[in-house]
């Protein structure tokens, strides 16, 4: 399991030409071969959502994918959200809910609730929890990260 | 002259926030260093069973492989020692660092692997050949014990916790009520892994170990003895930490390994755990079975509860020893008046994995117990559940009140508390008697829907000191310095509050430093909810001094006496009139510098209270259980940030609800575990989580600390099991129904099938 390949992970708008071996996790690959470690593995099962990332505009459990299957895709982390000093909306929604404690699951409620936010602004909450339910936290018990994804979604949706 | 509070009190934002929102947080795995070697843990796969052999020549003979341990490497390590209730008599049920000829829990570590890369080290494991010879397995710890090893069998010790005639309380009793009840086996299971990375500094001949939590200064110097090194040369850092909840930063093997190896091989050790590995190799917690008795008078008033339990501790006695079971039996009295009780706990060893504490150790276990036996006093008497409780409750006026046993080394004395009040604010908020008349009308329609209401005692602030330094850089930054850890529950932030009340400058502004041991000589960390109680009054003890200080220097500098002075946002002014104005910084700036140190030391706990109230509704078809309303009521006699705390609670709910209906470890009858994965261990989602209604109350601070505080990390959860059980009793209008947590699908549906 030694063969390398060359791919090139797209990550924030910065390519990173990295030689893999064909079973490296996507998620191994962003953290360890393109030192964005704030994309986390809390499960490697796919089903903690830790490790969620947007990649070609859709979230995805980078612990489900190998790095060569990202080969030429936009990949979006959580180290990308903010624009310079300013906190995305979301971020910042998280802060002023107080919608993390450990903070070691929020990068993954994050991307998984930009995600879905930005292809599906005017989603029901009702489906936006069924969204949410797909990830876990266990410091938050999830009151405040539904109230702080519902209060960025109107943000985002400019209201 | 007190200024107006500012800081302590208030809903302010957290300090901690931004990194972890950016992914700039610092977790374990996020750890690397030049040259380091992956380290990957072979454990066995047999619950109990002797070692023949161990063969790594195929393991050794992959490239990229550079060396595999067996406990042979590290006989020379003592075993790892009690941090807490550390009785003499558990000393031979501790475990080593790797397994010494015997195996006894599935995933128990038997070789290490040391390797270039992780997913090498994780192919190599394949490749060690194990042999062992299987023993007879036993997983009940209420059934007859076995052996242990060729000398000890598996009761390692009884604790007994007694007070009053509880013989002539059972004389004396108009009834008896008795209950045989379980408590599932779970524990927190933190999103991030356990981690541990270590390097040797070989010029200043220090060993470091990155990703240490919850009580560093304590590894650090079990390591050094460990190791036989001065404190001084082995330093412990923590970063940021993925959740505690009580399992997390206490020794286990994995850490005694990449030390060993570090000082063996001189090369940075990295270890990362996986999910699978946690969730048998991590401490588990709660199981315990309680068969209990209370003797009552004819009014339902409790002569006297007599409980023997069974606590069962997995394969060995870890960190905590005895910790757990004698909390257990010391805090089982809760909120009553008990005046005769006697408690012993067989504490039992099986061939499931360790356990240690989990949030509301030895609380969850037996609030459900004493809730479930008053429960079960009010059906024997008639008497409606609220009544019962009020008329057992310890009154306002009984207090300080002293239960005449102790934990952790203190006595338990009720410092001080309210419940009957604590008790009317939460069910008029509740609206009980309407609530009771709708689910009465929904029943009769064939709703499966009740309520449960369930009261606790907390302990927190656990001793026996805290020492603080703060230090002022003369730019007027504030650093204080602490010997606590942050396991993600908002310790920079309060502490910062609680120094900035103090002192008079902005929160925002002040470094909380924690979980380093190069930067204070000695510290307790976090546990037990004691850091906001013990660190936050040596915090301010070191405000005070800071303050006298600056002020005593500003005064000779600015002509005037200190009396005439104020900090107000970090500038040294006139009180009351316009004037020359100093920085704090410039007072940093003078060759001594400006900073103060303070020890606060407390050999009692502080104990808040609280209830709470469940709605909920059974599906018949699918054996669930939906939460409709779900309210608590705390008292923590001051909230230093109320947004933490309603956090707190809310947190701790949520697990606590997990242990009550979802959150298991299971085994098959050889003592293969069978949840390894989160698709078998079943943690609460936001699906699962009702919205809850939080009431914070101030209605008794603390004698104990100078603004009252008592503890909040741990209310959330005691009391849920309890609830639950009794709303599902309600709702199956069959008291008593539910005699075992966590109660599944199958076990609801079980208790429907038994009614009809």
């Amino acid at each position: 399991m030694t063969e390398r390949t060359d791919i090139t992970l797209t990550i924030n708008g910065r390519e990173h030409v990295i030689g893999v071996e064909p079973r490296r996790t996507l998620v191994d690959a962003i953290r360890e071969d393109c030192g964005q470690t704030g994309t986390h593995i809390g499960c490697e099962h796919g089903i903690c959502g830790a490790c969620t990332v947007i990649v070609d505009g859709e979230p995805v459990r980078s612990c489900l994918m190998f790095a060569v299957q990202a080969d030429g895709k936009k990949i979006r982390t959580v180290e990308g959200l903010a624009a310079g000093d300013k906190l995305h909306p979301m971020q910042q929604a998280f802060m002023d809910h107080h919608g993390l404690q450990c903070g070691f699951c929020t990068p993954g409620f994050l991307m998984l609730a930009v995600g879905v936010l930005e292809r599906e602004p005017d989603i029901s909450d009702d489906d936006l929890l069924d969204v949410l339910a797909s990830n876990l936290c266990r410091c938050t018990g999830y009151q405040n990260i539904i109230k702080a994804v519902r209060a960025a979604a109107k943000e985002m949706r400019g209201q | 002259m007190t200024a107006p509070a500012k800081f302590i009190g208030r809903s302010l934002p957290r300090l901690e926030d931004r990194p972890l929102l950016t992914g700039q947080g610092r977790f374990a795995a996020d750890i690397s260093f030049p040259g380091q070697w992956h380290m990957r843990v072979v454990r066995s796969p047999i619950a109990h069973g002797k070692i023949t052999s161990i063969n790594a020549s195929a393991a050794l003979a992959l490239p990229g492989v550079h060396a595999v341990w067996t406990h042979d490497d590290v006989a020379h390590i003592p075993p790892i020692g009690f941090r807490l209730t550390g009785l003499t008599e558990l000393e031979p049920y501790r475990q080593c660092a790797l397994a010494r000829g015997t195996v006894r829990y599935v995933g128990e570590p038997v070789a290490a692997v040391f390797a270039a890369d992780p997913y090498l080290a994780e192919d190599a494991i394949d490749l060690v050949a194990l042999d062992i010879e299987p023993l007879v397995v036993i997983l009940d710890a209420a059934a007859a014990p076995g052996p242990f090893d060729e000398h000890r069998n598996t009761e390692t010790t009884i604790i007994e916790k007694k007070s009053g005639d509880i013989d002539a309380a059972f004389r004396a009793a108009h009834a008896i009520v008795e209950l045989d009840l379980s408590i599932g086996r779970h524990s927190g299971v933190p999103l991030e892994t356990r981690g541990a990375i270590a390097r040797y500094d070989e010029r200043k001949d220090v060993l470091e170990m990155h990703g240490a939590a919850k009580v560093p200064h304590w590894n650090r110097d079990r390591l050094a003895m460990m190791f036989g090194r001065t404190p001084e040369s082995v330093q412990l850092y923590e970063g940021h930490v993925g959740g505690g909840f009580g399992i997390r930063g206490e020794m286990y093997p994995e850490d005694v390994l990449v030390c060993a190896a570090a000082l063996a091989f001189k090369r940075p050790i990295k270890w990362i755990e996986d999910r699978r590995e946690h969730l048998i190799a991590a401490n588990h917690s709660r199981q315990q079975r309680h068969k209990i008795r209370a003797a009552i008078d004819k009014d339902g008033r409790i002569l006297g509860i007599d409980n023997e339990f069974f606590h069962d501790n997995g394969a060995y006695m870890r960190t905590h020893a005895a910790t757990v079971p004698d909390l257990a039996a010391a805090m089982l009295p809760g909120p009553y008046r008990v005046p005769a009780y006697r408690a012993r706990g067989h504490i039992r060893l099986t061939n499931k994995t360790p356990c240690g504490t989990y949030r509301s150790p030895g609380r969850y276990e037996t609030t459900f117990v004493r809730e479930r036996l008053i429960d079960a006093i009010a059906a024997k008497t008639g008497i409606d559940v609220i009544e019962i409780r009020r008329r057992n409750l310890i009154a306002k006026s009984a207090m300080p009140y002293s239960l005449g046993f102790g934990t952790l080394g203190t006595d338990i004395v009720y410092d001080s508390g309210d419940y009957a009040k604590l008790m009317d604010r939460l069910l008029t908020a509740a609206d009980w008697p309407a609530m009771q008349r709708t689910l009465a009308q929904r029943r009769a329609a064939g709703e499966k829907v009740g309520a449960g209401y369930a009261m606790f005692v907390e302990k927190s602030g656990l001793g026996p000191f805290d020492k603080v330094r703060i230090e002022v850089a003369p730019s007027g930054a504030v650093e204080v310095v602490t010997g606590v850890a942050s396991i993600g529950q908002g310790v920079e932030t309060a502490l910062a509050q609680i120094a900035a009340e103090t002192l008079g400058v902005d929160y925002a502004g002040i470094k909380v430093v924690h979980g380093q041991t190069d930067r204070i000589d000695k510290g307790m960390g976090a546990f037990a909810s004691r850091v906001t109680v013990m660190c936050g009054e040596a915090t301010r003890m070191a405000a005070v001094k800071l303050r006298e200080t600056a002020l005593g220097a500003a005064a000779e500098l600015m002509q005037t006496s200190a009396g005439a002075l104020d900090i107000v946002d970090g500038e040294i002014v006139r009180t009351g009139t316009p004037g020359p104005s100093m920085p704090l910084g410039a007072l940093a700036a003078r060759p001594e510098g400006l900073s103060a140190e303070a020890e606060f030391k407390s050999s009692h706990m502080v104990y808040p209270y609280g209830a709470h109230v469940v709605q909920l509704k059974l599906d018949g078809d699918t054996g669930g259980v939906a939460i409709e309303r779900y309210l608590v009521a705390f008292d923590i006699g001051k909230a230093v940030n109320p947004m933490l705390v309603e956090g707190q609670i809310v947190g701790g709910l949520a697990q606590g609800l997990g242990g009550a209906l979802y959150e298991e470890f299971l085994y098959a009858e050889n003592g293969e575990p069978l949840s390894v994965s989160f698709a078998d261990y079943l943690m609460p989602t936001a699906r699962e989580m009702p919205g809850i209604e939080v009431i914070v109350t101030e209605d008794a601070p603390s004698p104990l600390n100078t603004y009252g505080f008592k503890g909040a990390g741990e209310g959330g959860i005691t009391p849920v099991g309890a609830a639950v059980a009794s709303a599902i009793d309600d709702a199956l209008q069959q008291p008593g129904a539910v005699a075992q947590l966590p109660v599944t699908p199958q076990r609801l549906k079980a208790l429907m099938r038994a009614r009809h």
